[in-house]
């Protein structure tokens, strides 16, 4: 069982308490009425599924309750970072394998 | 008397406490302290099981955890009966009865034996090659038999009444392995006040200590000064010391599991003790200590009886008292079986000769066993055993050939050398590496914050590994934040050492012969099957290994896994770090399902969730059904009724006067905010934004590919509060769903949501007299028609206490629905319960509200629908705002395949015999006539008998379904096929008259 650093509560907590939520950095349009086809299959259906470093959503559901961000390593499966819905993409990693 | 073999003054155990135990059904007479297998020993039992497959006789290997061969089954009572407990392991009660494994009728005489003479049909491979074909055999003929002739246990056929429980724990330093190492380092890191959990598996800790009779530790003997070192431990308020618990899983974080087994050994455990108790610790740093496997040597006949590994000859007479035989012989290819050969010698055991393939050795040990007289042949191999349920002689033969020469013996005590347990490391996902000058897997490179100490790290030698061992627990207590510590490092002032030994086949079990030299106790596995698997092209460790099955018995090769991989290496003329050693996975020993499942069994393996209405029901003898967790009154049999009867009864009285509903379960968000109208426009396909307060409306939640996830009736109690409810099982996910959105893609929004589902009571009333009956009660809220039209709310008082009461129908009858805090809703319920039966109303349960809503074709999303249905496919396009520019699903539903032609949408199918009804998931077809497999062009997704329509109803989704109003369709079914007509969805009071009625 993973431990997992919930950026709300800024405490490291066990899986137990979170849910995955799937990748993260998907904006969903403002005019998502007038997609294409090809930018609603891109945003709906296509995951990057890397072997390494993943972007993806957590929500600490036994917990506060908030949405977050979390960068994992698939490899490892260790949590490098975590930081809060809305926040950017980290520029920099610490402790990144590759 | 506890046994012939017994030798008074040896051992450790009070000759006072005698335990009477049996096996199969003999009596015997053991000391407390002992384990089966030094109990059974000590009445000079050896033969205790028969092979997994060639059923060969098999006494005990070991003394410990890595137990190929003594499997028993311990039987307390009819209900208590454990399969396959490794006898070498099983502490010994009063009163213990043990039975045997794998053999029919009887242990000496076993049928199943004429498998070791046809052996050449069960070689590597056996199962692949033989039982491929037919594939449908499989199943149903070969695995049966293979099981049923195949050497496990027989598993309990009751419950288990044992309870067992759980624990987490936190420390700074988690010690696992209590030997002479694993003591060092917890003394270590307990010292600086740092906590630490100390674990073993055994009863008693010390490791090899039991048997290093040459151990000497700050002045005492080395079993003495691990007691002493333990009850220092214990007697620490930061330290938490753990016996008979097993580490059996090391998984991400330094998060380990063990288990404790906590009454497997008392006589009478009572009830209040668990039988075991699962530990998840997580610890900040971990020290492993957990010690090296002897090997066995390799050689023709090496499983029969008697022969056994030299450190568990040791165990047995140092620890228990007992002589494993009174002339044995020693098979050795390492120091380590000398000092097995000198402690039997001087407990008066007859040691007939050591075999020692090594050309000339020398050392303190070969020096001590010549001066007792002992014979030493060097540069020899033991090429077979004589002996069947018994070895009764080991022949010996120069290494390079040569002549032979038989020696009666009655135990061959071997030693190949030790293997360091890396299991728990590797689990760690710590990569291993090979020395390449001790023939060694030793810990490499680290994946978590553990350190591997003593004989697990490959470290020779008390002194070293108590140095080692010291200075590893100071530093990850240190690491931790722990000041320097204050006591002493034990000081090591006699001990033994070991040289290397050898991997693979002896001579007289090479490439050039045919004999069965065991490689793998446990799934017999012969040296032959293994250079067979390498000949028949298998070329990685993994792949010879799940051909052999070497290494993959319950054991999980702790004997067998490193001379398997120098066979094969050895085949492939590869070196053995390039054939790769197996992965280790958890559990390092066998555990039960009942230490992993806990407490979550029966009632506490899922919440049970009841209304507050449910003791009502229940007293009035209604039968319910599960739905999610909750239990929801299904229907209300009346005077001997059956399902049938009640359920018609229950439709036609709702009709005719009113039914009374408990609708509690069903789920209830508060959405509450200034923007809360902005976020239910873009949550639900409907418009909200002008419904007035005091109206309600049906509201469709879309996914955002489109498809229906969730429905229910809302009303908006003031301009920023709206009352959402969802499918009974729905709640949930419909939260998480409107969270997600409002966190993360909406978060301008000014809204709050709150689950309310179990904050309400909901009492439906449904029916024409339902206004009757709940008016006298109602205060404040003026129940007329004008005033509280269809689809209204109104908040009052009803009975004195505060309500939300809904004018809305899932049954097409004008209706109610009476929200009340939960806390009232019995009181309420019955309040109205009793004007009802001034009308001669029922109560009704959820089989009758389904039959109902289906009637006036109300959809159950998750019923009706399946997550592939668009709002249009449920001819629900009138509930999707037109005029919207956004909402969650706006996009997907207008991809190509969702607006495409031939879609499957909902519609009525009415049997054209009206008595027979259909069968839910029945497959739908245009015609009955073509061959099997049929095109299906759709299913039923509701079917019920309607008493209120005389006959029986249906909805299916149909392709194209909408364009075949009229059409006739066919289900064919088992017996014969049905014929329908597709028609609309509607069934009862088309108009919707009764609304109002
Ligand atoms: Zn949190």
């Amino acid at each position: 069982m993973l431990l997992i650093r919930c950026p709300y509560c800024e405490e490291e907590r066990p899986e137990l308490e979170f849910r995955n939520a799937g990748e993260a950095h998907i904006a969903r349009s403002a005019d998502i009425a007038g997609e294409s086809d090809d930018d609603f299959e891109k945003f709906f259906f296509i995951r990057s599924n890397p072997k390494g470093i993943i972007y993806e959503r957590w929500r600490h559901m036994h917990g506060c309750a908030r949405f977050f961000n979390a960068v994992r390593d698939t490899v490892s499966d260790k949590f490098l970072m975590t930081y809060k819905a809305g926040e950017p993409k980290p520029a920099k990693l610490p402790g990144a394998s590759k | 008397m506890s046994g012939a073999l017994r030798i008074p003054g040896a051992g450790r155990l009070s000759q006072a406490k005698t335990a009477r135990f049996s096996f199969d059904g003999q009596s015997y007479s053991g000391i407390e302290g002992d384990t089966l297998a030094s109990a059974l020993l000590a009445n000079g039992v050896h033969l205790v099981g028969r092979s997994f497959k060639y059923h060969r006789p098999r006494g005990f290997l070991s003394a410990g955890a890595e137990e190929p061969n003594a499997l028993v089954e311990i039987k307390r009572d009819a209900a208590r009966k454990t399969p396959n407990v490794r006898a070498t392991v099983q502490e010994l009660y009063d009163g213990l009865a043990a039975q045997s494994q794998n053999r029919w009728p009887s242990l000496a005489f076993d049928v199943g034996a004429v498998n070791d003479i046809a052996s050449p049909l069960f070689s590597a491979g056996f199962y692949y090659k033989t039982f491929m074909w037919p594939k449908a055999a499989w199943k149903s003929l070969y695995e049966p038999k293979i099981r049923a002739a195949a050497g496990l246990g027989v598993a309990p056929d009751q419950p288990d009444p044992d309870h067992y429980s759980a624990r987490f724990a936190h420390c700074d330093v988690l010690v696992l392995g209590g030997g002479a190492a694993g003591i060092a380092a917890a003394l270590a890191a307990a010292e600086t006040g740092v906590r630490v959990i100390l674990a073993d598996e055994q009863a008693e800790f010390g490791g090899s200590l039991r048997f290093e009779s040459g151990a000497k530790i700050d002045g005492q003997d080395g079993f003495a000064w691990a007691q002493a070192a333990i009850a220092r431990l214990k007697a620490l308020d930061n330290v938490r010391v753990l016996s008979r618990a097993t580490a059996f899983g090391y998984y991400a974080q330094n998060f380990v599991a063990l288990v404790e087994r906590v009454s497997d050994h008392l006589q009478n455990p009572g009830r209040d003790l668990p039988r075991e108790r699962l530990w998840q610790v997580r610890a900040k740093r971990v020290v492993l200590a957990t010690g090296a496997i002897e090997r066995h040597m390799v050689f023709a006949d090496n499983d029969r009886p008697g022969i056994m590994l030299a450190s568990a000859a040791r165990t047995y007479l140092n620890h228990y008292g007992v002589a494993v035989g009174r002339n044995v012989g020693v098979y050795t290819a390492n120091d380590s079986a000398y000092a097995a050969a000198i402690d039997l010698k001087k407990a008066g055991v007859d040691v007939a000769a050591i075999v020692d393939l090594r050309d000339n050795p020398t050392g303190p040990v070969i020096d001590e066993a010549r001066a007792l007289g002992i014979e030493i042949n060097f540069g020899r191999a033991v090429i077979s055993a004589g002996g069947k349920l018994r070895v009764t002689s080991m022949t010996v033969q120069p290494k390079n050939g040569g002549g032979e020469r038989t020696i009666p013996v009655d135990a061959i005590l071997m030693s190949a050398g030790w293997t360091p347990s890396v299991h728990l490391f590797s689990q760690s996902r710590g990569k291993v590496a090979f020395n390449d000058e001790t023939k060694r897997f030793v810990p490499g490179t680290y994946a978590q914050d553990c350190v591997s100490v003593g004989a697990c790290n490959g470290t020779d030698g008390l002194s070293a590994t108590i140095d080692e061992a010291y200075a590893a627990g100071a530093k990850a207590a240190k690491d931790t934040g722990a000041k320097a510590a204050r006591g002493t490092k034990p000081k090591v002032d006699a001990s033994e050492s070991w040289s290397r030994g050898m991997l693979g086949a002896a001579p007289g079990a090479g490439p050039d012969t045919t004999v069965k030299a065991f490689v793998d106790f446990q799934n017999d596995v012969t040296a032959k099957d293994i250079r067979q698997a390498v000949h028949e092209g298998m070329r990685s460790i993994e792949h010879v290994k799940r051909f052999t099955t070497n290494g993959m018995a319950t054991d999980q090769g702790k004997t067998s896994n490193m001379h398997g991989l120098a066979i094969a290496a050895e085949t492939l003329g590869k070196p053995i770090p390039q054939v790769g050693l197996t992965t280790f996975r958890a559990p390092y020993t066998p555990v039960t399902f009942g230490s992993i499942v806990g407490h979550a069994r029966g009632p506490l393996f899922d919440p049970t969730r009841k209304t507050a209405i449910h003791p009502w029901a229940e007293a009035q003898g209604a039968v319910f059904e599960d739905v999610g967790q909750w239990k929801r009154a299904w229907y209300f049999p009346k005077g001997g009724e059956d399902m049938h009867a009640a359920v018609d009864r229950e439709c036609v009285t709702v009709r005719k006067t009113a039914g009374l509903f408990d609708a509690s379960t069903l789920g209830k968000i508060e959405v509450v905010g200034p923007d809360a109208a902005k976020f239910m426009e873009l949550l639900y396909t409907n418009p909200w934004e002008k419904l007035e307060p005091g109206r309600c409306r049906y509201g469709i939640m879309l996914r955002e590919d489109g498809f229906i996830y969730d429905d229910g009736v809302v009303g908006r109690l003031a301009p920023d509060r709206f009352h959402v409810t969802t499918t009974t099982g729905g709640a949930p996910r419909v939260m998480n769903h409107m969270e997600d959105y409002l966190q993360t893609e909406f978060p301008h929004l000014n809204v709050w949501l709150t689950s309310t589902t179990e904050q309400w009571a909901v009492i439906a009333v449904q029916g024409p007299k339902s206004r009757d009956i709940i008016a006298p009660l109602v205060e404040g809220i003026d129940m007329s028609d004008e005033a509280l039209p269809h689809m209204s709310v109104r908040e009052g008082r009803i009975c004195g206490v505060p309500t939300r009461l809904f004018r809305m129908s899932f049954s097409g009858e004008r209706g109610f629905e009476v929200n009340v805090p939960a806390d009232y809703g019995q009181a309420v319920w019955e309040a109205l319960w009793a004007e009802g039966q001034k009308h001669g109303a029922t109560a009704y349960g959820t089989e009758a509200m389904h039959v109902l809503r289906a009637e006036k074709g109300y959809i159950i999303v998750g019923q009706d629908t399946d997550g592939t249905v668009t709002p249009n496919d449920a001819g629900l396009d009138w509930a999707v705002g037109k005029k919207k520019t956004d909402f969650v699903g706006i996009r997907g539903m207008a991809r190509p395949d969702l607006v495409a032609k031939g879609r499957k949408q909902l519609v009525g199918l009415k049997t054209k015999d009206p008595k027979v009804v259909l069968e839910e998931g029945a497959q739908v077809v245009a015609d009955p006539k073509q061959a099997v497999p049929m095109k299906m062009i759709g299913h039923v997704t509701s079917s019920y008998w309607s008493e209120n329509c005389g006959r029986s109803i249906a909805l299916a989704l149909v392709a194209g379904g909408r364009d075949r109003m009229g059409e006739t369709l066919y289900v064919p079914m088992p017996d014969g096929v049905i014929e329908v007509e597709v028609a609309g969805m509607v069934f009862f009071d088309e108009k919707g008259e009764r609304l109002n009625g």
